[in-house]
């Protein structure tokens, strides 16, 4: 076992062999220079490192319900500040407090919480793991699974092609707060993650980093490729990388040849029934909303 | 057991070793591997350790899923059956 990456989230949880979030959440906590306190919403991640008697958790953590890890990570964060006030514990000791939750705790049922916690200010980190769907329910439709895409909850047949309702963009709603700094990243560029994972940790107040991470499971691809398909989603533009730093965006990565989006689709058995001959304006209008959205960011970040 | 109230104390002794999982064995080709460390980041499970230049896999919590034979530039990690 790697010493160095199990500092706080050790080896013998039990994710899914092959999963994307393991490596987020090392390589985000990798860049951590004071102490920490970790809040975690309901979610694979929690389910599979706090399997009752077990906890894969080297660092303080907290274990509470779905809707509430941003609620949780506040109250944690003026509790210490109470401390400090009341020269229980130094005034000089830097804590950070870092929140993880999935789509489903963020985008929909943590949502209201985490949007108290970025208007009140406080000093955390949020951190989202985007794997499109109530994976460890068993696949169903949260607002972050694209168009197209089989769920439980929208299966598909000859009356349907999948999801009908395009993504929630939560980059835009988290920057509607005004935040210091957020960026989009994605599990297959640890580089890049590190990279704004180090930013976000040193900004004093609310930041928030939105990471692409393929489910193996659920998105039905072999266990070994989650970074591939990590990567061609990021080079089709389906996922851009960019951050938003004091209200200017920057783009990370542009890709020098930009892939047809199917390259990423024919990855996943989630989007199969897509090619069929039936659904093929399903795959253009996916194509028209990825250009769309990628020269949206592009204009922004000009 | 080391628990109080609702607290849960890591011990990872105790912990389920996930190594039991695989079906699909990753083996380090030593003379192809060049140490550059690109598996060490990706493996979900943390069990690769870079050590006098080579990788080195944890068996121990390996859960066998191939990412490292995949992202490794060298094609220096084969699965194997086992």
């Amino acid at each position: 076992m790697n010493k160095e990456l199990t500092k706080y989230y050790s080896a013998g949880h039990s994710a899914c062999a092959g999963c994307g979030f393991p490596a987020i959440v090392r390589a985000v906590l990798g860049e951590l220079k004071t102490d920490v306190v970790i809040a975690n919403a309901t979610g694979c991640l929690e389910v599979t490192s706090t399997l009752y008697p077990y906890s894969a958790w080297k660092a303080p953590y907290i274990h509470n319900a779905f809707e509430n890890a941003a609620a949780t990570i506040s109250g944690v964060e003026r509790a210490y500040e109470a401390l400090k006030k009341k020269g229980k514990i130094s005034k000089n000791k830097k804590i950070k407090f870092v929140a993880f939750g999935g789509d489903g705790g963020t985008y929909d049922i943590g949502l209201q919480s985490l949007s108290g916690a970025l208007e009140r200010g406080h000093n955390f980190l949020y951190v989202c793991y985007d794997n499109g769907g109530y994976m460890n329910t068993g696949n169903q439709r949260s607002s972050a699974t694209p168009y197209g895409a089989f769920t439980e909850t929208t299966p598909t047949g000859k009356e349907s092609f999948g999801k009908i309702e395009t993504r929630k963009n939560l980059m835009e709603i988290v920057n509607a707060h005004r935040i210091g700094y957020l960026a989009q990243s994605n599990v297959a560029y640890l580089a890049d993650l590190k990279k704004k994972a180090k930013k976000a940790l040193e900004t004093d107040g609310p930041s928030f980093l939105l990471v692409f991470s393929p489910c193996t499971n659920n998105w039905k691809f072999p266990t070994s490729q989650y970074v591939n398909v990590g990567k061609l989603a990021t080079e089709t533009n389906f996922w851009p990388l960019y951050e938003i730093e004091n209200g200017e965006h920057k783009l990370s990565f542009e890709p020098k040849k930009i892939t047809p989006v199917t390259e990423f689709l024919k990855t996943q058995g989630r989007f199969k029934h897509l090619f069929k001959e039936e659904n093929k304006p399903h795959l253009e209008e996916i194509q028209k909303l990825v250009n769309e959205e990628f020269a949206r960011i592009a204009n922004l970040c000009e | 057991m080391a628990e109080h109230g609702a607290i849960i104390k890591h011990d990872q002794k105790k912990s389920p070793k996930t190594g039991a999982w695989r079906y699909m064995h990753p083996e380090v080709d030593k003379k192809k591997c060049i140490g550059c460390g690109t598996c060490v980041g990706f493996c979900p499970d943390a069990t690769i350790t870079i050590e006098n230049k080579k990788a080195q896999i944890d068996y121990e919590y390996c859960k066998g899923c191939g990412v490292c034979a995949e992202v490794c530039p060298m094609k220096a990690i084969i699965m194997k059956k086992k």
